[in-house]
């Protein structure tokens, strides 16, 4: 079995200012893969996460998404750093969940949902109408459309956030800590929704402190510390044989 | 409802608060309130028998035709110059937050410039600007001119007017739209860059309409000052409505009363304006709490009920 490569990223170098948080990292997410990026705090998985996207520039390096080069083009052997026009389209097709949800509180559910699809895909209203109901639906919440985000629960809202990002119809979605700000108890139903997306063949890159998650769901954990891969592997050996002492130690630290 | 059988009654059955929780009372509260009523109607009785206040004489030139056509320039100069001065604004606004050092440069520059100089010093310098630029020429910067006019008759005392007022008012007006701009959570931008959105997107649609929160509240104030600010423009005889009245009493002699008629229209449209305010902070309100404030007239009949 040999799906496409999704993701391709390639000795990725990152620095805020002179403090190094990415120092060569190597990672590939093929097409229908779960890869689940775990490591202590400060050892650069969200800014991993956000270099996918072009949130972040990165500093050396390269990021391909689906064979493209993301924030950059090739030109005489250099990378020269695109026009925001052309940035603005890469993202449309990568869709990205929030620790803290982010959604637009000036808009109800529904609007939240449709607002991208109308204004950047330039789907009709109805469309995108119909196409936000039917998601809102697919994570649990129909007949909420009208109500505003500071009406939900945590869990809620970020079950909208991934609705909102799915309907963009993206070929790769990033979670960037999707239930670290949530209540213990609302935790499941995120994780349920994501693990749903994962049956249905979702390319994802999740970053996340909850190993049973990644344990049932990844298909690839990557261990990341001090802004390297320290090991990667399937969650079953990864997990509970891990080959590294610095792996061992975090998850004796995190089990 | 059916007959519960439960030996604990259902917690909806009780519809009174319950019994023995006595709220703490407030005597301070209705002493001040006398205290203050008393006060206040000394005061009102003073103003109203006082004759040197001359009522009779406000309300014979409170509608008097050209009070009312100072009011009215004075309404259309505080809305022409809102809307222009925000419009300018939030274009300086947009500059000074772009990352273009340039643009940045610029808008800084010019918030700089209009803040230090004051209103009436500028009004004068515009009503004065053929002595500076006699000629105003369009053409080739350091290159031949096509058109040149005479800047007095371009612009008199209402074009200088305006001008000033629109160009001091939108310095302010930057500075309170850069500060509703920055009020606004980075992360509300970053999840609509994620979601493929321009720059120019995200600022009418995520933006501008979040930030609206801290700017009403701003642009409230700076309408209010403006609309008083304009009596500034009596000093180049623009017959707003302080002018008008300057007019009736310089033939009359009634300083106090038509000093009165302006006073009491200026309170009024501020009274009318502060209304507004009210509602149009609530529309911007939505979805910022979980649930609208109740408006004052419906907690009226909340209490009457």
């Amino acid at each position: 079995m040999s799906a496409a490569t999704v993701v391709r990223i390639s000795d990725l170098h990152k620095s805020y200012g002179t403090t190094p948080v990415l120092r060569g990292v190597d990672l590939e997410v093929r097409q229908g893969e779960v890869t689940c990026v775990i490591g202590p705090s400060g050892s650069g998985k969200s800014t991993l996460l956000r270099c996918v996207n072009h949130l972040e520039k990165i500093n050396a390096g390269e990021v391909e998404v689906d064979g493209e080069l993301i924030g950059y083009r090739r030109h005489k052997g250099r990378l020269h750093e695109l026009k925001d026009r052309l940035i603005t389209k890469q993202r449309a097709s990568i869709g990205m969940v929030f620790q803290n949800f982010n959604l637009f509180p000036h808009l109800t559910v529904l609007e939240n949902v449709v607002e991208a699809p109308i204004g950047v895909r330039g789907l009709s209203r109805a469309a995108a109408v119909a196409l936000g109901k039917e998601l809102i639906a697919r994570v649990g919440l129909a007949g909420r459309e009208e109500s505003y985000p500071r009406q939900l629960s945590g869990g809620q809202q970020q079950r909208i956030a991934i609705a909102r990002a799915l309907a963009m119809e993206p070929k790769l979605m990033l979670f960037d800590e999707p239930t670290s700000a949530l209540d213990p108890e609302l935790v499941g139903e995120v994780l349920a929704v994501i693990a749903d997306l994962a049956e249905a063949g979702m390319t994802m890159v999740v970053v996340t402190h909850e190993m049973a998650f990644a344990r049932q769901v990844a298909d690839t954990v990557v261990f990341l510390d001090e802004g390297r891969v320290v090991e990667s592997g399937p969650p079953a050996e990864l997990l509970s044989a891990p080959r590294h002492a610095r792996t061992r130690e975090f998850l004796a630290r995190v089990l | 409802m059916s007959v519960s059988t439960d030996l604990v009654p259902p917690p909806t059955a009780r519809t009174t608060p319950a019994a023995g929780v006595v709220p703490l009372r407030r005597p301070g509260r209705w002493i001040s309130a006398v205290v203050v009523l008393v006060m206040l109607a000394a005061a009102v009785r003073s103003v109203i028998t006082n004759e040197a206040f001359q009522w009779s004489v406000v309300a014979e030139y409170f509608t008097a035709e050209v009070v009312l056509r100072g009011l009215g320039l004075t309404l259309w100069l505080t809305v022409l110059t809102l809307v222009l001065g925000f419009a300018l604004g939030t274009v300086l606004a947009v500059l000074r937050l772009s990352g273009n050092p340039v643009l940045v440069g610029v808008a800084w520059g010019y918030v700089w410039i209009f803040r230090s100089v004051p209103m009436l010093v500028q009004l004068l310098f515009w009503f004065n600007i053929g002595a500076l630029y006699p000629t105003l020429s369009f053409g080739i910067p350091f290159g031949p001119d096509f058109v040149s006019i005479s800047s007095t008759n371009l612009i008199g005392p209402l074009a200088a007017v305006i001008i000033g007022l629109t160009l001091h008012e939108a310095a302010y007006a930057a500075e309170i739209v850069r500060g509703g701009v920055i009020s606004v959570e980075q992360g509300q931008v970053e999840a609509a860059l994620a979601l493929g959105m321009g720059r120019g997107r995200i600022l009418r649609r995520i933006v501008l309409p979040q930030a609206m929160r801290s700017i009403i509240p701003a642009a409230g104030n700076a309408l209010i000052g403006t609309l008083k600010g304009t009596s500034i423009v009596s000093v180049l005889a623009v017959q707003d409505l302080l002018f008008s009245v300057q007019l009736i009493y310089n033939r009359n002699y009634l300083i106090i009363p038509l000093l009165l008629v302006a006073t009491v229209w200026y309170v009024v449209v501020t009274s009318v304006l502060s209304v507004a305010q009210y509602y149009v902070e609530r529309y911007y309100a939505r979805g910022a709490a979980r649930a609208l404030p109740p408006t004052p007239w419906q907690r009226l009949k909340g209490r009457l009920r």
